[in-house]
């Protein structure tokens, strides 16, 4: 079982297993991605409120998904950096910020592509956008972090500190968002809450989520395999591959 | 020979590409003074800090005792005086306060007495209540090694403790250095001066080729 | 040389280098006196738009004040070796952090709530709402000074590390702001304000207990590194 997690740890198993994996995994990421879109563009049935703009949502949702994911994602392997040491964990973290910042700010502009039709506004401060945008702050402050570090290791373990506290907060952050619009907003209009969806647009809503998780999974595989061919660029297994 | 207060099996640390060290195995015993020689960048500073407890960057293992050094950590805490590149030594205190405070988070020897029979052996006396901050560079490095004097720990880990003391400031400290050696404390350091000591000593020089 | 001893050396300690370099403390007082200044003249002197906008402003005026004063909180113990010393030694860092804290927000949150009546003067805030300002500010400036110090930690060794800092602390502070300038509000319009100030203060004490904890690695891995 240790020797599981010990290769798990390691660079070079990672390469190789990802080799094999990436290429199932994109095909089928694209599958799902493909035909969600063109099921949820062209014939999910149009909504009774919203008109054909709510469609939107096939890209806002699974975003604003991934943006929180990633963000325990990229807590849960600085975690497992900080305690164990693993090399992966660390190059994890790595990747998975930027990645999740990209994310959250997908989330923020197709959020606000839908609120132009729906509200008549670019921009409107509920609860959930202004979360993603708390949000996208924080996956910026570790991004920043990292990055201001000389040497990398240590700016790789100051970044899991400030992604784990900031994973206690994302709960607190989201509940006071939450009781926040709630206490400011005029009480006729409610534009958070989710009408029940018709079945006709869960379906591809879901096959999209699930298309953007193994997005998600395969992003992190091809900038993990990048960021390691550089880390160890001097090592043999590197060169052999190079030849 | 007296069992080791501190000693390391295959110590080893990277910086980047670079080997600093590998596969070190020393050991330090009551009364022993060991010298940490090499050229600038080769890691001296380093070793100290790993040895000290302050940089985790490092393979192999310490030990305090016979026992592993993360299991007795505050023990080997309580025992250890460090001094830096950085003396710690605050500006904006005097030097009786500074030397309180240290007090209050290390063992040592408090008393009014024992504090004004240091600094008077340091030519401090006079300035207890001056602003390190007014002090020249040589009083202040005096004020850290009045730290050591009053500090009750059994292992002294310094990195260059005569930097800024002057000719005779440095054989009057080399003296009290060779004193405490031989009442017990054991004594990691490195420094440029030539070290004239009338005990023995053990030196070792990193970044020398193995013949 | 007991830990009580220990954190009671600390908290002088820091109090004594404070009160010895007052500008530190004022500074931060000052730019918040500045950036209520500043406000007036963007929205209108009117009193009545001034005193809308009150609660809120004189929240955000109070945790910029408290950002600034924790920036450099650890930097000059870091680049003089203290921090080697307090790290090194045998009485628990976590406590003696904590310690350090209680100083830093008796020069700096503390005396923004005593301020705070002053400032709420000058932004025509409802005389009913004073005491509550006063009371959240008190309670929820604790939460700002230990947030802010995480931060600091973090970017103790970093060039410029001001920004990078708010960056950092300003998206953790959001719950503290919403209903610190909620029980504010709640108290200008003549409402119950119990609940807000109860939740700052919960707060505040999860606050304090997992901070030293942060700041701990933070500090050692920046130690690790010089």
């Amino acid at each position: 079982m240790w020797q599981f997690f010990h290769k798990l740890g390691s660079p070079r198993w990672f390469y190789q297993i990802s080799s094999s994996l990436l290429p199932w995994l994109g095909v089928l990421s694209a599958a799902l991605i493909i035909t969600a879109t063109v099921w949820g563009l062209a014939f999910a049935p149009m909504d009774f409120k919203q008109g054909n703009s709510f469609r939107i949502i096939y890209i806002h949702v699974p975003s604003a998904f991934l943006a929180l994911a990633g963000y325990y994602t990229m807590a849960i392997a600085g975690a497992v950096y900080l305690i164990w040491r693993m090399k992966m964990a660390e190059i994890v973290l790595r990747v998975a910020a930027p990645i999740g910042a990209v994310m959250t700010f997908l989330a923020l502009i197709t959020g606000a592509i839908w609120g132009k039709p729906t509200w008549g506004a670019w921009w409107v401060w509920d609860a959930r956008i202004t979360s993603m945008l708390v949000l996208f702050f924080l996956y910026m402050g570790v991004v920043a972090l990292a990055g201001s570090y000389q040497r990398a290791d240590l700016g790789s373990k100051a970044a899991a500190i400030l992604a784990l506290v900031g994973t206690v907060n994302i709960p607190i952050i989201y509940k006071s968002v939450d009781w926040w619009y709630s206490l400011h907003q005029p009480a006729t209009i409610k534009f958070t809450s989710k009408p029940s969806i018709h079945p006709d647009m869960l379906w591809p809503l879901l096959l999209m989520i699930v298309g953007f998780y193994l997005l998600y999974a395969v992003l992190i595989m091809l900038h993990a395999r990048a960021e390691i061919v550089q880390r160890e660029q001097r090592t043999r297994w590197i060169q052999e591959l190079a030849k | 020979m007296s069992e080791a207060l501190l000693s390391t099996q295959n110590l080893s640390c990277e910086r980047g590409y670079r080997t600093l060290f590998e596969r070190l195995d020393l050991h330090i015993a009551r009364g022993e003074l060991l010298q940490i020689g090499g050229e600038n960048g080769s890691g001296k500073s380093t070793l100290l800090k790993v040895l000290a407890g302050l940089s985790s960057d490092y393979s192999g293992e310490i030990f305090w005792q016979g026992q592993a050094i993360q299991s007795v950590k505050e023990q080997f805490q309580a025992d250890l005086c460090y001094l830096g590149h950085a003396k710690g030594v605050k500006q904006g205190l005097t030097i009786a306060e500074n030397l309180r405070w240290f007090c209050s988070l290390y063992p040592c020897d408090d008393s009014a007495d024992a504090q004004r029979k240091v600094l008077e052996q340091l030519q401090l006396y006079r300035f207890r209540d001056h602003l390190c901050g007014q002090l020249s560079a040589g009083q202040q490095q005096r004020v850290a090694l009045a730290r050591l004097l009053l500090s009750k720990a059994r292992l002294w880990i310094l990195d260059e403790p005569f930097t800024a003391i002057d000719k005779q400031g440095v054989a009057e400290f080399e003296e009290i250095i060779c004193q405490r050696v031989s009442e017990g404390t054991a004594v990691i350091l490195t420094t440029h001066h030539a070290l004239q000591l009338a005990i023995p000593h053990r030196s070792i020089v990193l970044g020398a080729k193995c013949p | 040389m007991s830990l009580a001893s220990a954190c009671w050396q600390m908290l002088r300690r820091d109090l004594t280098l404070l009160a010895r370099r007052k500008m530190d403390v004022l500074n931060p007082l000052l730019f918040g006196f500045l950036v209520a200044l500043l406000f007036p003249l963007g929205l209108g002197p009117a009193p009545a738009s001034l005193a809308l906008v009150a609660p809120g402003l004189l929240w955000i005026i109070a945790l910029l004040s408290c950002l600034w004063a924790t920036d450099g909180v650890f930097d000059e113990d870091f680049h003089d070796g203290s921090l080697a010393l307090i790290l090194l030694s045998p009485q628990p860092a976590y406590f003696l952090i904590m310690a350090r804290l209680m100083a830093h927000w008796l020069a700096s949150g503390f005396i923004v709530a005593l301020v705070s009546p002053v400032l709420a003067l000058m932004l025509y805030l409802p005389s009913e709402a004073m005491g509550v300002l006063f009371l959240s500010l008190l309670l929820g400036s604790a939460s700002l000074v230990c947030i802010g110090a995480v931060g600091a930690a973090l970017t103790v060794n970093v060039r410029n590390g001001g920004v990078l800092l708010s960056l950092i602390v300003l998206p953790l502070y959001v719950p503290v702001i919403i209903f610190g300038s909620a029980a504010v509000q709640a108290a200008a319009q003549l409402q119950d304000s119990t609940a807000y100030l109860a939740i700052l203060a919960a707060m505040s004490l999860l606050a304090i207990v997992l901070v030293p904890l942060a700041i701990t690695a933070a500090l050692r891995i920046n130690v690790d590194a010089a």
